[in-house]
């Protein structure tokens, strides 16, 4: 038996707080974790956990009020907080480095990308300048970065957020650090492109045995990405173990039911259920006594769990921080019950050939974004229909058009028998105002912050023409928030009193204030974090099926997609690549774009349906959109010159289900499962 | 009909909304800036009972600060050189500063923030127009704009207040209107258009209150610029007509004697310069908690 190497960090019952008015806030509490060296540890949790301080702290960085108030950070065997200010500066870059969520915030705007990363090897590895630039040019072309001179040259704001988070990768690399923080590195990235920067991570920890601690709260990136991995909640650990079997046995209650508030694109509508954490993480002083998760939990039992601090008890498997883990099975999943039947009655919105086309000013005056073209499809009254692609796909100027926040350039929206192509939203009648409404992405922009809850839901309700006079419209706003679960006395909060998925439940409650006939949601959950997504989604599903309204959901999740989904409409740079049933989306055989988007798709599911396809490139320019199939620059199916030259034939299954593309669809569907077959084991 | 119902059932957040203002007890710079504006408001509101002398009587020409007059009383500022009490005239001055700047101040606010609101709302041609008008009103020199107003439609308030607004507004709207454009993009916003409300709604009571902190701020500060523009224009003869006292003609009318009665400018400057004083303090205090906020 070979002793194990001492490991590369070391964190041994770690306390941190932070200094503020009310006093000490802790934010972690006694937290024990070790990376060996070349090893990859998840740390997962819900905002607000811990994270992130964690992290900075085995930088010695916890800023100007905090502090380690217990504990201690080995890095390498030495102690973190023994450090000097010099020391710290050493370690950081060559020994610690960093990669931030925000790329753009952290690059220099103002400086060339080549400049900036020069600089890192100036400073670390006393380099001339020209050796610098070298050095930074190399590691560009090995993270996969096409023309490295040309980004080199480049500031930041030429560049995609994809782009941007390869650079600064590649910044942190240059200091040849011998382990990598990764702070949610991939959560404002589209997933094909997100899948990139995975695989890129996987490779480099092949070719240079770099240590990593990933950062995130997407629990099949984890799964991806890490053998090993930690679930924070509440600045404790309260699970630890190895990824796989942490995923298909989950130990503690609060990682059972983080994994089932995802929802799965691998697995049919009817096999899922989301089941929604109830309440919020506790803020560091109103921390129960006992367990801290015991407020939240369906296993709580008095005497039990709400008596003494719990301690984390390990055993061959995993450690979990919970009193009746021998007693309780955590289930991940749990099956669909209700029906989810529902008749549609005809179509209440058809598309038909809609264009949009943003013509350009000032230097390039005559050229054109085309954001959609020829888009054609119907949504199901009583359904729900989701819009499907990567940003910059033109699925929000759709809602705009449809909202009459834009108008259309051409082509018709028949809504019921009204043309909303070119009708402004000032010029449609009330009437039709109260029929369509939206609910919005960023919870954070959705209420006006100068208003109560109450008086913003209250002027819908009377605007939107419901009820008159003040009882009335009071009595209706309280049943909005009744529905929406949110309690009464909220109605005189101000929306800064609100936790965002609080505010998104209020967004929900206006635009169903007016009982409308159509809600268009624009990445609805997005912003949330994944215990509030699930309730969110629940949320939406259940005032569906209340008000019998028709949801028109946008969004780049394909979770979300098939859990909430009837219908589903796949747009590549403005035009409709797929569109039919949502199971026949999901099934083979689909787009190879649809193909491609469902491999990048991270699922907590050990068993990977098929080969991963990982996209070469970035979404193309729609100010010069490639000729023939828009997608032929991307696609691994590609024929030849056919797809460059030649805009591809829609075809149509029986079902309803249209694919655009030269290959047949019978042709299609066989390479799929072949390729599906080949990689099951 | 509706909207008084609105305002009414909109008041306990209205109230909320500027909460921030009641923690300026919280900034110490603001607490300072505040006792001074205060001060200076009292003095006004007192003016008839505190002013030993009326403002205009002419008692003993060129006496210094501290020496008696004929019936006893003590000249704490001394006199003029027409022998007016110059305590009372900064006293009685007061009302005349803390009468016309804010009015000129409220008016700047009105046409600048209706201006800066309706450009960055609306866009297009209208935000092309007032931007270009602005340009054109701040491009010209101020004083000269002040200089050819008040002597071309002559020397009264009203005119000093339409000088003022004339010359302040474009600064303001253009304030506004960066607010705006910031604010017009939110979600908010949006659902607001969705339900149909009517423009001038969605920018005064979705936008506005929304842009209310930097403009307060904005504010204070241009309500001492203000005082301090009413100070010149009074210097220059373009203020109230004589013998109204009035602090910035105070200082031109007995400027020969500066040099040998340096009291007769002495005390209208300290009043001038206090009272700007206590509106920056006021004005960086209330930044300090609109930025915290």
């Amino acid at each position: 038996m070979t002793p194990t190497p001492a490991p590369l960090l070391e964190m041994t019952d770690v306390s941190i707080a932070y200094r503020t008015r009310a006093g000490l806030a802790p934010a972690v509490s006694g937290v024990s974790l070790t990376i060996q060296e070349g090893e990859v540890v998840g740390l997962v949790g819900e905002s607000g956990c811990g994270k992130s301080t964690l992290a900075m702290a085995s930088l010695g960085y916890l800023g100007r009020n905090g502090q380690l108030t217990s504990g201690s950070i080995r890095f390498a065997g030495q102690d973190i907080a023994s450090l000097t200010r010099e020391e710290l500066r050493r370690l950081r870059g060559p020994g610690i480095g960093i990669v931030y969520q925000e790329a753009m915030a952290a690059l220099n705007p103002s400086l060339r990308i080549g400049t900036q990363l020069a600089e890192t090897v100036i400073v670390h590895r006393g380099l001339s300048f020209r050796e610098a630039q070298e050095a930074a040019r190399a590691t560009l072309a090995e993270i996969e970065l096409p023309d490295p001179a040309r980004i080199m040259a480049a500031y930041p704001h030429q560049l995609s957020g994809g782009q941007l988070q390869r650079v600064v990768i590649a910044m942190a690399l240059l200091a040849q650090p011998r382990l990598l923080l990764l702070d949610e590195p991939t959560t404002a990235l589209d997933v094909t492109i997100e899948a990139g920067i995975i695989d890129l991570l996987t490779k480099l920890r092949r070719t240079h045995n770099t240590s990593m601690l990933f950062i995130s709260h997407n629990l099949g990136l984890v799964g991806q990405l890490c053998e090993r991995a930690a679930v924070m909640y509440a600045g404790e650990i309260v699970e630890t173990g190895v990824v796989r079997s942490m995923f298909s046995h989950p130990r503690h209650p609060y990682t059972a039911g983080l994994m089932r508030c995802i929802p799965r694109p691998d697995l049919p509508r009817s096999l899922q259920r989301l089941t929604p954490i109830r309440g919020q993480v506790p803020t560091p002083h109103e921390h129960p006594i006992g367990c801290s998760f015991a407020p939240r939990c369906d296993h709580v039992r008095p005497g039990i769990c709400d008596h003494t601090a719990i301690p984390l008890v390990s055993d061959a498997m995993a450690s979990v921080r919970c009193a009746r883990a021998s007693e309780i099975t955590s289930q991940p999943f749990q099956d669909r019950v209700e029906s989810l039947a529902q008749e549609g009655n005809g179509t209440l919105v058809t598309v038909d050939g809609l264009d949009k086309v943003y013509p350009l000013r000032g230097q390039q005056r005559g050229h054109a974004v085309r954001a959609n073209q020829d888009l054609t499809f119907e949504a199901a009254r009583g359904r729900t229909l989701a819009i499907v692609g990567e940003s910059g796909s033109g699925k929000s100027t759709f809602a705009n058009i449809l909202m009459g926040l834009t108008k259309a350039t051409d082509g018709r929206l028949l809504f019921e028998a009204i043309d909303l192509a070119q009708l402004p939203v000032e010029r449609r009648p009330a009437a039709l105002l109260r029929q369509l409404q939206m609910v919005f992405q960023n919870p954070d922009e959705t209420l006006n912050p100068s208003y109560s809850v109450g008086a913003q839901l209250g002027r819908a309700v009377r605007t939107l023409g419901v009820t008159q006079g003040r009882a009335g419209v009071q009595a209706r706003v309280r049943s909005l928030l009744s529905l929406t679960r949110l309690p009464a006395s909220y109605a005189n909060r101000r929306p800064s009193q609100l936790s965002g998925g609080q505010k998104q439940r209020v967004g929900i409650a206006r635009a169903f204030a007016g009982a409308p006939k159509l809600v268009v949601a624009d990445e609805p959950v997005s912003a949330l974090d994944v215990s509030v997504q699930a309730a969110i989604t629940e949320l939406m599903l259940d005032m569906q099926r209340t008000q019998q309204t028709t949801l028109i959901v946008i969004s780049h999740d394909l979770g979300f997609v098939r859990y909430i989904a009837d219908h589903v409409v796949v747009i590549y740079l403005g035009m409709v690549m797929e569109a039919g049933e949502a199971e026949c989306i999901f099934e083979p055989p689909y787009h190879p774009y649809t193909e491609a988007l469902l491999s990048a798709a991270p699922t907590i599911g050990s068993q990977r349906r098929q080969q991963r396809i990982v996209l070469t490139g970035e979404l193309p320019s729609a100010l010069s959109p490639p000729s023939g199939c828009p997608f032929h620059t991307r696609c691994p199916r590609k024929l030849g010159v056919i797809c460059e030259t030649e805009r591809p034939p829609e075809h149509q299954s029986e079902g309803g289900h249209r694919i655009a593309c030269h290959i047949p669809m019978v042709d299609l569907g066989r390479m799929q499962n072949d390729a599906m077959r080949l990689s099951r084991p | 009909m509706s909207d008084i119902i609105d305002a009414v059932e909109l008041l306990p957040s209205a109230t909320a909304r500027f909460a921030w203002l009641r923690q300026i007890g919280r900034s110490k710079v603001a607490v300072i800036g505040c006792t001074i504006v205060g001060f200076w408001i009292l003095v006004a509101i007192a003016a008839p009972w505190i002013a030993p002398f009326p403002p205009n009587q002419s008692i003993r020409p060129m006496a210094s600060p501290g020496s008696l007059d004929p019936g006893g009383a003590v000249f704490w500022f001394g006199t003029d050189n027409l022998g007016r009490d110059i305590l009372s005239r900064v006293i009685w001055g007061t009302r005349t500063v803390l009468v016309y700047a804010p009015l000129a101040t409220a008016m700047s606010f009105l046409v600048g923030m209706t201006c800066g609101l309706a450009a960055g709302y609306r866009r297009g041609w209208l935000d092309e127009l007032l931007s270009r008008i602005s340009d054109l009103v701040l491009a010209f020199p101020a004083l000269v704009l002040y200089i050819i107003i008040v002597s071309k439609f002559g020397a009264s308030g009203l005119n000093i207040v339409l000088a003022v607004t004339l010359a302040s507004s474009p600064a303001i709207m253009r304030l506004t209107r960066g607010l705006t454009l910031a604010l017009r993009n939110r979600a908010f916003v949006a659902a607001a258009q969705l339900r149909g409300e009517p423009a001038w709604r969605i920018m005064f009571v979705e936008i506005l209150p929304n842009a209310a902190g930097p403009l307060i701020v904005d504010a204070c500060l241009r309500l001492g610029y203000v005082v301090v523009t009413i100070g010149t224009l009074g210097f220059l003869g373009l203020g109230l007509p004589p013998p109204n006292p009035d602090w910035g003609s105070m200082v031109n009318e007995t400027r020969q004697f500066a040099l040998v009665f340096p009291h007769m400018v002495l005390f209208p400057c300290i009043a001038v310069s206090s009272l700007v004083l206590g509106l920056n303090l006021l004005a960086d205090g209330l930044r300090e908690l609109v930025t915290q906020e």
